[in-house]
């Protein structure tokens, strides 16, 4: 078993524990032990732009001195990653790390700033589950399958935080394929649109649900007309968006039809023959079950 | 009839002011217009993205009274495409920061429903805190 420090977030604890619970149990099929960072706090959610703006840049990088600290008193051997499962947080802490390493001046006062915290060695290396799937291998995942996905068509929706900036991305921010490859590994048929990588509105739907809502119909909408049966993501705030908003784009247009959105680490927990017990469907807005009966997946 | 654009040493100030906070050079923009073609939010903004940046490279700070850079979600959908390297959510941060630097928030917590409250993830609130308020 690989043991790794995995970073939750603060979504992952609450609406998004579906999330976690299926992607640390379907981790354990794969021999990898996702271990929580002690003490981690809130990386901020979204990284700061301005050139100024240092302090918020503290959050996210004292958690990567937990995972030096990690190191230090033998959670885990010489392991220098961090694993992220929120593609907000993912995207943070990854600029952040890359912010200091680029920038000496800032590096040396942000560790002068937490002077009593250890300093900040820059060597911890922020990646996305999805990166460990892919470099642990999709043949990998596919000999662990024992329920495939059969008939069952995904559309994945990546949104912005994966993908861009280029610097950050994990995929070609045009036409990613990294859920695709995931998601035919586990037997699924993969249906691909160009809205797999369109802004849902993020933030924007504390300001204006409706801004958020017609986005919501496009996407949907768009990947319903090429044949899916359900959208996946990794964004418990692209989740929220996606799933949650069908409510207001109902309101708004009555001929749409709902559809179900996944978490990506869902679908691994059902194909890896977990059942549902680690997939807290009951958090899910647009229930998945009727889907998963229907393809004799549950 | 000619129509004569001036540009004062204010207008020069508040460039200087957002290329310094945005880390960017606004000026090097050549107003072709893919940012705008590649905005999720297009169709809910009073200008463009482009209009947004030659505003800026013009110092003509009636551009804060936008809406455009309050609505860009910071998906970095534009900065990916621009062929000039230009980073347009970081213009538009530094906007927003010029206003908010000002202890004037653009997000009223009172005003959230409290069965929105109630229904928001975190991960909503905090970012939008983050991005609306000083």
């Amino acid at each position: 078993m690989i043991k790794l420090p995995y970073y939750p977030g603060c979504t992952l604890k609450t609406s998004a524990k579906n999330f976690e619970i299926s992607a640390i149990e379907s981790a354990k099929i794969l021999d990898i032990e996702l271990i929580e960072l002690p003490r981690w706090n809130c990386c901020g959610t979204v990284f700061s732009l301005t050139s100024d703006d240092l302090i918020h840049h503290i959050a996210p990088i004292r958690n990567l001195i937990r995972v030096q600290e990690m190191n230090g008193n033998g959670i885990v051997k010489d392991e220098h990653r961090l694993v992220t499962l929120c593609s907000m947080c993912y995207n943070t802490l990854k600029r952040a790390n890359l912010r200091v390493k680029e920038n000496p001046d800032d590096f040396k006062k942000i560790n002068d700033l937490m002077y009593l915290e250890e300093d900040y060695n820059g060597n911890v290396e922020v990646i996305h589950f999805l990166e460990l799937l892919k470099k642990t291998g999709f043949e990998k995942v596919k000999e662990k399958v024992k329920k495939p996905l059969k008939n069952l068509k995904i559309a994945p929706y990546y949104g912005c935080m994966l993908l861009r900036p280029k610097e950050v991305g994990i995929d070609d921010p045009e036409d990613p394929t990294i859920q695709a490859e995931l998601l035919e590994s586990l037997g699924a048929e993969v249906i691909d649109n160009p809205y797999k990588k369109v802004c849902c509105g993020s933030y924007q739907t504390v300001q204006d649900k409706y801004v958020v809502s017609e986005l919501t119909y496009d996407i949907l909408t768009h990947a319903q007309r090429e044949g899916a049966f359900a959208i996946t993501t990794s964004c418990p705030l692209c989740a929220f968006n996606l799933d949650n908003r069908q409510k207001e784009v109902k309101e708004k247009h009555q001929d749409f039809k709902q559809i179900p959105v996944f978490y990506f680490t869902q679908l691994m927990a059902i194909a890896f023959g977990l059942g549902e017990k680690y997939c807290s469907f009951d958090l899910n807005y647009i229930n998945p079950r009727p889907l998963l009966i229907d393809k004799k997946l549950l | 009839m000619i129509k004569k654009i001036v540009i004062s040493s204010e207008n020069v100030k508040f460039l200087d002011k957002i290329n310094e906070l945005s880390g960017e050079t606004v000026t090097l923009c050549d107003q072709c217009g893919v940012c705008s073609g590649s905005c999720p939010m297009i169709s809910e903004m009073d200008i463009t993205p482009s209009q947004m940046m030659r505003k800026v490279q013009l110092g003509q700070m009636d551009v804060m009274d936008s809406k455009a850079m309050w609505l860009c979600a910071s998906c970095f959908a534009c900065t990916v495409r621009c062929p000039r390297g230009l980073d347009l959510s970081k213009v538009a941060e530094a906007l927003r920061q010029v206003k908010l630097r000002q202890a004037i928030d653009h997000i009223d917590i009172k005003k959230i429903p409290e069965n929105e409250i109630n229904r928001l993830p975190q991960i909503a609130l905090i970012s939008s805190f983050r991005k609306f308020t000083g």
